[in-house]
């Protein structure tokens, strides 16, 4: 039944992808990725892959389809037609890539198979030792927190270089003018409707953000996904309220205190393991007993990891909200 | 005898739920104007939700499960009626589409 299900949703991803290419309005095509990744989420979920799940639901869906809206408000509705001669590069370019990825999986193992080596190299070592040296069930959190720790921190700095330019990019014009600062005043003040329902959300997402984020070590979730579902909370409370409320209550130095905030303690909980007589982010030195030592040290990385993803999605949306039009500035 | 009858209610309730969703999927597809073809989505909105859950909740009776479908239920029923609303406000402001009566009334008003 479950494969099934998993086929239905594959092809209607299929559909979905091919109704992106052939729209070429843009609030369109939007609004089909946000599907598509909702799609995406659920096969993840199907897959077991719950914590994939949750990040591509609150990044994929939600975050990103708000930054995609933001960003066409700066540009036109429609896509521009391509010229005839690019076209025929681009077809080669996607026909030798597929053919690429079809020949790719010829070979590969069946889905779920036990003898597959990617289950046979260094997970099964992740799956016996998880329980015994952190002390707690979610391998997922273990494995990239503790045992890839290093690849975890690269993606924190990642996510924090990704902020930073976009904020390099976009910042340099915030918007100015009476049109302008009567929008930014208003938000959705007027939909009575959104406003009572958002503010009755607001809070309750906030703590589904905080308990994803200190459960991540027994259920599903983490930094990576706390970050994003806090994020969306505040970006419904801009979209309620208006730019200007939302950034009185979060302003544009809190958000890179945050950012940076997260990505330092990531790394100075390394730099710690090593003055202790450690590895860097080698946690079992933090404290008299490792079990208790990784757990610390992991729940330190994992808020600061949500810190960073946090402070970076809210200030790309800020960064995208608070500009000018550029149609308004002529 | 009466957890039997209570499964089956759960099973009715049930396919009351998945008949409402594909009664809002025909609809979508074949009603005429947007507002109408939101008037048969709103139907997967609430009635199908109310259904669905309520099924699922005499299925699962007195667990953590039940609290969860609650809290979902409820969520979904704040929020699917919202996003109906927001829809239809920005399709009447952008004027992408007027509702049908409004076309005759303005049509009676300018004939005479």
């Amino acid at each position: 039944m479950t494969i099934v299900f998993a086929l239905f949703l594959l092809t209607l991803l299929v559909v979905t992808a091919l109704a992106i290419v052939r729209t070429k309005n843009l609030f369109i095509a939007t609004m089909l990725l946000s599907i598509f990744s909702l799609l995406m989420a659920v096969n993840f979920f199907i897959l077991d892959a719950a914590d994939v799940a949750l990040t591509e639901a609150a990044v994929g869906a939600g975050v990103t389809t708000v930054i995609f809206l933001s960003a066409l408000r700066l540009t036109s509705q429609y896509e521009r037609g391509s010229l005839a001669s690019s076209r025929w590069i681009a077809v080669i370019v996607v026909v030798t890539t597929t053919v690429l990825l079809i020949s790719g999986t010829i070979n590969t193992p069946n889905l779920g198979d036990p003898n597959a080596p990617v289950h046979q190299h260094v997970a099964p070592f992740y799956l016996e030792n998880t329980e015994a040296l952190m002390g707690f069930p979610n391998v997922v959190t273990a494995v990239l927190s503790s045992f890839r720790g290093y690849d975890t921190l690269g993606e924190v700095f990642v996510v924090f270089i990704a902020a930073v330019g976009v904020m390099f990019i976009l910042d340099a014009r915030q918007g100015t003018g009476p049109e302008y600062e009567l929008r930014v005043e208003k938000g959705l003040k007027h939909h009575l409707i959104p406003r009572a329902v958002g503010g009755l959300l607001i809070p309750f997402m906030l703590l589904f953000g905080l308990y994803v984020q200190f459960h991540g070590e027994y259920g599903p979730g983490g930094g990576f996904q706390a970050g994003a579902i806090v994020a969306t909370a505040f970006i419904l409370h801009a979209i309620l309220e208006g730019e200007r409320t939302a950034l009185k209550a979060f302003s544009r130095n809190a958000q890179m205190a945050l950012i940076i905030g997260g990505s330092t303690l990531y790394g100075a909980v390394g730099v710690v393991c090593m003055l202790k007589g450690g590895t860097f982010l080698d946690y079992s030195v933090l404290m008299e007993d490792p079990v208790t030592a990784r757990q610390v040290g992991i729940i330190i990385i994992e808020l600061g990891v949500g810190m960073a993803v946090c402070g970076a999605l809210l200030s790309i949306f800020h960064s995208f909200a608070a500009r000018k039009p550029v149609a308004q500035a002529k | 005898m009466i957890e039997v009858a209570i499964e089956w209610l759960g099973n009715a309730l049930l396919i009351v739920g998945a008949a409402s969703v594909l009664i809002g999927g025909i609809g979508v597809i074949r009603m005429p104007d947007l507002y109408s073809r939101m008037h048969a989505s709103s139907l997967t909105d609430t009635m199908a939700t109310l259904a669905l859950f309520s099924g699922l909740m005499l299925h699962s009776g007195f667990t953590l499960a039940t609290i969860k479908l609650m809290a979902i239920m409820a969520f979904l029923l704040l929020t699917g009626p919202t996003a109906t609303y927001a829809l239809a406000n920005a399709a009447f402001r952008s004027g992408i589409e007027q509702p049908r009566s409004l076309n005759t009334d303005d049509q009676e008003k300018s004939a005479p």
